[in-house]
């Protein structure tokens, strides 16, 4: 009976977890969870000898498992990138990645200030120092309600920072109260970035998974594996016609107005579909274009 | 009217076994003098069992050997004086200082809040242990009775109303006088009422008085004829009969506590435990008064060190050896030469009340500041404040638990630097670097910005995404091809990726500032693109006119 209940679960490509609506398939849900006949019974009751070993009895069974609820999405800040990837995911890790100006300082930015705007407090690990203030006053993140933690004084070596963000990351975790926290891992070399032991990534994502943080890393190349929920990949910026035209106007009348971002969902794991990569152009403003 | 009286018996030693816990339980004499004229001041009953009484001296006290022996403390003295004012004043804001371990409290009224009288009783006397000092409390209705009770009883006595005289009956008569002894004034007034009141003891021996039912039977016309006024006011007080107002005092609300040692620290793992115990002392004292604290200074007396002998001393206090720091950049005060003092202060952004969370927070910051030479002396005083009075709200979204962030901030400071952490602050300037990192503080301000009102409240409209520059710090110093006066190529020899071909530029936005000052600066900035091995990016280039060097500041991402 209770294999039953495992095929049908993994039929509908649920997770290895127990389901409470199919239950009733293979035995009456009052009788299950019934004072008078507890779950080990019933199991020890289909599996003569399953609780005879103490170590098997300290095992919680499968029936008293919940069903992971599915995480709270938040707006990204960017419309487009919430058409995409429907926000971004509470109690998960979350990877940007892609080359220098690509956007990636554009979309943390931008979460951030839908973060705090939503009254959060966030928090900000940069590795390698290179917030710009005034970009932030821009991009209308409230400065009160953001921490932001510069690594590497006195070091410029990147693996003494590396080594500061991921301690600093795991105390504000371990903190908790912060409705987003961003580790720019932008500027350090792929090399060093992926000298982050997998263990490492398995223990932050351990530990935001209670908690309705969003944790948010920016690198070049996706590092965590399969612990990201959600991977977004940004494209190398490419030029315009007006640029590339033969005869330009010369430089003192041309002006960086705006950038177009590429971005790229490579994997997902809010809905229990296989991953489809899907693909979106917008464009970003320079703070002086108005 | 029910007055209680709270009473320390051998208070210097209660005083010294309060900095002490540990002495309780042995046999204390607490000595005074000049070497080698040194005397025994008081001791405690176990000492007194054996045999030591308050005169001695330190060389016959010495010859018991299960006796120790502490000097005596006028600090521990003040500082457990200021524990007892506590401990009286968080039951009754009418408090009498009759003596540095006597105070006398004005119940009248207190029962509704407090509870019976004997309740109150026993949580005084609880109260008292808490805070790290055996007493014994009475209660009567007379300030001078519920005194006389309290030095002649041990633990709580309480005294019925018109029940006086039988129930203080008992006491020697020798307790009156004590009661005058312990008196605060000037010395020469102290010798003269001293030997005032021996003579009327012997007097009152002489005649066969040897209780205070004895004194209070006495004829009162036959008694001032012998002893005049002063014999009836002492029949009075054996009567427990006499009537008086209270004379209240306001405490100064101070919380200090202080440990003088008698081997100089020279780790900062046993100077964490002596801390703890002062902490956990201050923050019941601040508890009993329903205070909380926001400022914590603590000082440390060091020794005296000479520059040989500094090294090592810097290198234990520390805990970690640094054998790079040489004896000139010892801290000034090490090689002054006079008694120094080491002081730090812990501001907290809320006020708060958690000994643990203050200790932890002090470890951090005697390991980022160690204070360099052996301790003699900790000192710590706290700045009381009103507990912080927080509506909480449903649908609020989370922040930081502030006790919890506080530890954070401060391991983080740690950790890359106590000026590389906090919230920034934007300056009015266009200078590059035009900001400042404050303390991050949720707590006050951002509770009350405007977004409280409307926590899930979205944009009302779309904001345009904002492109944002990443910085590089120090910029990146670049050599720059020019062909034809324009930007043709740029190498920089820090950063590999950043170099090619010049794709496309704009510029350039000239801008200076600050030229009344030393730190003027004026440049010239391009936003240019280049063709790199990864593709192309977009960086900030600036000519900096006055120091005549080009430079990579950011790029576009």
């Amino acid at each position: 009976m209770s294999s039953a209940v495992f095929s049908t679960s993994a039929a509908q490509g649920r997770p290895f977890v127990f389901d409470s609506e199919n239950a009733a398939e293979v035995c009456p849900q009052a009788e299950l969870f019934t004072e008078a006949r507890p779950p080990q019974r019933v199991v020890s009751a289909i599996f003569p000898g399953a609780f005879k070993d103490a170590k098997l009895a300290g095992v919680a069974p499968a029936s008293r498992l919940a069903l992971r609820p599915a995480p709270e999405m938040v707006s990204s800040g960017i419309t487009a990138m919430d058409a995409l990837t429907g926000g971004l995911p509470r109690g998960c890790l979350t990877e940007i990645c892609g080359p220098a100006s690509s956007g990636r300082s554009t979309l943390m930015l931008a979460a951030l200030s839908a973060a705090t705007w939503r009254g959060e407090f966030c928090a900000i690990v940069d590795a390698s120092d290179a917030l710009d203030p005034p970009s932030l006053a821009a991009a209308g993140i409230e400065l009160d309600r953001l921490l932001w933690v510069r690594c590497g004084e006195n070091s410029h070596q990147a693996e003494h920072r590396l080594e500061q963000l991921l301690r600093t990351t795991d105390l504000l975790l371990e903190s908790g109260g912060f409705g987003m926290i961003v580790l720019d891992l932008g500027d350090l070399p792929p090399q060093t970035t992926r000298r982050i032991p997998l263990a490492t990534w398995f223990r932050f994502r351990r530990a935001v998974e209670p908690t309705p943080t969003v944790l948010l890393a920016v690198e070049r190349q996706s590092i965590a594996g399969s612990c990201s929920s959600l991977l977004i990949k940004l494209g190398s910026l490419k030029l315009g016609a007006s640029e590339n035209q033969a005869s330009p106007p010369p430089t003192h009348a041309q002006l960086l107005t705006e950038m177009e971002i590429t971005a790229e969902l490579v994997r997902s794991r809010m809905d229990r579909k296989p991953v489809r990569s899907a693909e979106i152009t917008f464009a970003s403003k320079t703070a002086w274009a108005g | 009217m029910p007055f209680a009286c709270i009473f320390v018996p051998h208070f210097s030693v209660a005083a010294v076994s309060r900095a002490e816990p540990e002495l309780r339980a042995l046999a204390l004499a607490i000595f005074e003098g000049r070497p080698p004229m040194e005397k025994v001041f008081a001791v405690n009953e176990s000492a007194a069992r054996s045999g030591i009484t308050p005169g001695m001296t330190k060389a016959q006290a010495e010859l018991c050997s299960e006796l120790t022996l502490r000097p005596r403390s006028l600090l521990q003295e003040s500082v457990a004086h200021a524990v007892l004012l506590d401990c009286a004043q968080s039951f009754s804001p009418c408090v009498e200082d009759a003596a540095a371990d006597t105070v006398i409290l004005d119940l009248a009224g207190m029962a509704s809040l407090l509870g019976s009288l004997p309740e109150i009783a026993r949580n005084l006397l609880r109260r008292a242990a808490e805070l790290g000092l055996d007493c014994n409390v009475a209660v009567a209705s007379n300030p001078d009775a519920a005194r006389l009770a309290a030095r002649g009883f041990s633990g709580v006595t309480l005294i019925s109303p018109g029940k006086e005289s039988e129930a203080l009956g008992s006491l020697l008569v020798e307790v009156l006088f004590a009661y005058q002894g312990a008196s605060r004034e000037s010395a020469e007034k102290e010798n003269d009422q001293e030997k005032e009141s021996a003579g009327r003891l012997e007097t009152l021996d002489r005649w066969g008085i040897r209780n205070l039912r004895a004194l209070a039977a006495l004829p009162e016309i036959a008694l001032s004829e012998r002893l005049g006024q002063e014999g009836l006011r002492l029949q009075q007080l054996a009567r427990g009969a006499a009537s008086r107002t209270l004379v209240p005092v306001e405490a100064p609300a101070v919380f200090e506590e202080a440990i003088e040692l008698e081997y100089p620290i020279v780790l900062l793992e046993p100077l964490a435990f002596l801390m703890n115990r002062l902490l956990e002392q201050i923050c019941a004292r601040l508890s009993s008064r329903a205070l909380n604290t926001q400022k914590l200074r603590l000082t440390l007396e060091l020794q005296n060190l000479t520059r040989g002998d500094s090294r090592l001393a810097i290198s234990e206090i520390s805990g970690r050896s640094d054998p790079s720091r040489t004896s000139a950049q010892l801290p000034a005060q090490l090689v002054s030469g006079k008694p120094d003092k080491f002081s730090r202060t812990l501001c907290l952004p809320l006020p708060m009340l958690d000994p643990k969370l203050f200790l932890k927070l002090l470890q951090l910051d005697l390991n980022a500041h160690p204070p360099g030479a052996p301790i003699l002396n900790i000192h710590l005083v706290a700045e009381p404040a009103r507990p912080r009075s927080a509506q909480g709200g449903l649908f609020l979204p989370p922040s930081p638990e502030p006790e919890k962030l506080e530890l954070t901030l401060a391991r983080i400071a740690g950790l890359v630097g106590a000026s590389r952490v906090g919230s920034l602050e934007l300056l009015d300037t266009y200078r590059a670097e035009g900001f400042r990192m404050r303390r991050f503080s949720p707590g006050q301000k951002s509770l009350a910005s405007k977004n409280q009102s409307q926590p899930y409240s979205e944009p009302a409209e779309e904001k345009s995404t904002i492109a944002a520059l990443r910085r590089f710090r120090p910029p990146l110093p670049a050599t720059v091809t020019l062909e034809n006066a324009e930007l043709a190529g740029v190498v920089c020899s820090k950063k590999k990726e950043v170099q090619g071909s010049v794709l496309w530029k704009a510029g350039p936005w000239r801008s200076s500032g600050d030229w009344w000052e030393r730190e003027a600066w004026s440049r010239d900035e391009w936003d240019i693109a280049l063709q790199n091995a990864e593709g192309i990016a977009l960086y900030r280039l600036v000519h900096d006119l006055l120091g005549g060097g080009w430079f990579v500041e950011g790029t576009y991402d």
